[in-house]
């Protein structure tokens, strides 16, 4: 299964001009344990897909609400001149396809 | 038991309500309504530029209301972050409409204008005096960063907001704010819990985006002094504990805490209670004290650009839009660098939509586009340069094949001229804290009567 078919919403939003979070929420308690033991929303894999370094993201896993978060610099600030995405609300579907 | 009762109506003054949720609002008796009109979320040309986002017809309409009911009930309105960027010339534009709507409704009104922009003399003292920090992922900087912005601003803490109430403003016009601030700043007052305060005014601050329906009405928060109760004010909206919860995740980096000018709130251990099916009870959330700093956002011209966009569906070329682009390019810069453009005056972006435009990664082998429509961005010194520059490429993004000894094919402008010139552009530069001797020492408040 990809992490789309297992998480009920996923999405990405700035959280300020220098940072992006994406936030994956889950509506069942098994997927949401399937998506923790994942490898994919590990650190170092959200560092891969987004070019930054592992250390600079961090991860939180919000157990009451079965949400994972990441958070990240943006790999240049919100608006420069080769911006792709202004509010990054675009970014979290690079994360859809992957095999968890 | 102190209670203060704020309502909420809009996300951001701007964006509207249906008249039916604003009045269920009013009907509710808030003490204060309070929003904000702006944030840095639509990019550094605002805060470069110190325009609003929004359309002036929108943000009348939206202040209208609120000053209506402000003075019906005799309660303070309070905007924050006017103008979008939160500049000087955000602050007197907004006044200007808000005097408009005074002399329009025959309102007489005494109006607080808050001044956040600061002066890049008193910000270059104080980072020579080491007292701005950088935050995290913040640019590296050095003096010459403030007069390189155009504007910079702080974000506003409670305080200067408190200073004009208790001055006895009717109307509150302040520029950059921090979102939360604009909607604690009276609660706190009326000695409220204030970490109940500042979680209350987070969940509050975009709205209702915190209820089951994120697209209409505004929400209505009573805050005590243990902590605060929320509601929606449309009619088919709820509160869950849910949805209230999990707008802590919105837009914020860390799913628990939010630094404020004044101290550290930590919802950890926040309690999210239904009290029916509409209502959601808060309470259990930590302030710490912390020293207080002003947050800065700067942002400065860093050039200009041009922008030609061309449309593509040559099945030859989508079976690998970027080799196409490897080739027309490198035979383009043969030539600029022919004409000996100094390099560092000009930088060329390509982005093929379609293919990789949004996320810039490896699309999947097998993958073929239809069509994609190749956005090229010059950016250089002068408006002049990037045209130039942008008009050299012309020819070949019109015709440019796969092989060079075969037909010219003709792809498709949407446009005559194909170069669309963008003015100037800016850029954030700054992700910085500055150290502050007391809360208003970087704003000013003014007083007004119309």
């Amino acid at each position: 299964m990809t992490l789309g078919e297992t998480a009920k919403y996923v999405r990405s939003k700035n959280a300020g001009p220098f940072w992006m979070t994406i936030d994956v929420f889950c509506d069942s308690r098994e997927a949401y344990d399937r998506l923790k033991a994942s490898t994919v929303l590990r650190a170092d894999s959200i560092a891969e897909v987004y070019h930054v370094d592992t250390n600079a993201v961090k991860r939180f896993e919000v157990d009451d609400l079965m949400v994972i978060k990441a958070s990240l610099p943006r790999p240049y600030p919100q608006g420069s001149r080769h911006e792709r995405d202004m509010h990054s609300g675009q970014q979290y579907v690079q994360l859809l396809d992957l095999d968890i | 038991m102190n209670v203060c009762k704020v309502f909420v109506p809009y996300g951001a003054l701007g964006t509207g309500i249906p008249e039916e949720s604003f009045e269920s609002g009013i009907r509710m008796g808030p003490d204060v309504i309070a929003c904000d009109a702006g944030s840095t979320d639509s990019g550094p040309y605002y805060l470069g530029t110190g325009k609003g986002k929004y359309a002036p017809d929108s943000v009348k309409e939206d202040l209208l209301r609120m000053v209506k009911a402000g003075c019906k009930l005799d309660v303070p309105v309070i905007v924050g972050s006017a103008g979008t960027c939160g500049t000087d010339s955000g602050v007197d534009a907004l006044f200007e409409i808000c005097a408009e709507i005074c002399r329009e409704e025959g309102l007489s009104a005494k109006i607080a204008k808050i001044y956040a922009q600061q002066d890049p003399a008193q910000l270059k003292a104080k980072f020579a005096a080491q007292k701005i920090k950088p935050l995290d992922a913040a640019p590296n900087i050095d003096g010459s960063v403030f007069d390189r912005c155009t504007n910079i601003v702080g974000l506003a803490g409670a305080e200067p907001f408190q200073q004009a109430l208790r001055e006895g403003a009717d109307i509150i016009i302040c520029g950059r704010a921090t979102d939360t601030a604009i909607i604690a700043a009276m609660p706190l007052m009326k000695g409220c819990h204030e970490a109940g305060a500042w979680h209350g005014a987070k969940i509050a601050e975009c709205g209702s985006l915190c209820t089951t329906n994120p697209s209409e009405g505004g929400v209505f928060v009573i805050f005590d002094e243990e902590g605060f109760t929320i509601e929606p004010t449309a009619s088919d909206s709820r509160c869950t504990a849910y949805t209230v919860s999990a707008h802590m995740l919105y837009e914020n980096s860390d799913p628990y805490h939010l630094r404020e000018p004044s101290g550290l709130l930590d919802t950890s251990n926040a309690i999210y209670a239904e009290l029916n099916d509409r209502r959601v009870r808060v309470t259990g959330s930590t302030f710490t004290h912390q020293p207080y700093t002003i947050k800065l956002e700067g942002s400065a011209r860093i050039g200009y650009q041009t922008v030609t966009m061309v449309g593509i569906q040559d099945k030859r070329i989508m079976e690998n839009p970027e080799k196409w682009l490897g080739t027309l390019k490198g035979y383009v810069i043969r030539k600029l660098n022919k004409y000996q453009f100094d390099p560092a005056s000009y930088e060329v972006d390509f982005k093929l939509y379609g293919w990789n435009a949004v996320s810039g990664s490896i699309p999947p082998a097998d993958y073929m586009p239809r069509e994609v429509g190749l956005v090229m961005t010059v950016t250089a010194d002068t408006q002049e340069l990037a045209t130039r520059i942008a008009k050299i490429y012309n020819p070949y993004l019109l015709h440019f094949p796969v092989n060079l000894d075969e037909q010219l094919p003709t792809f498709a402008f949407p446009f005559s001229p194909a170069e669309t010139e963008r003015g100037a552009i800016y850029e954030f530069m700054l992700h910085h804290v500055a150290e502050v001797a007391h809360p208003l020492e970087l704003f000013r408040v003014e007083m007004v009567v119309v």
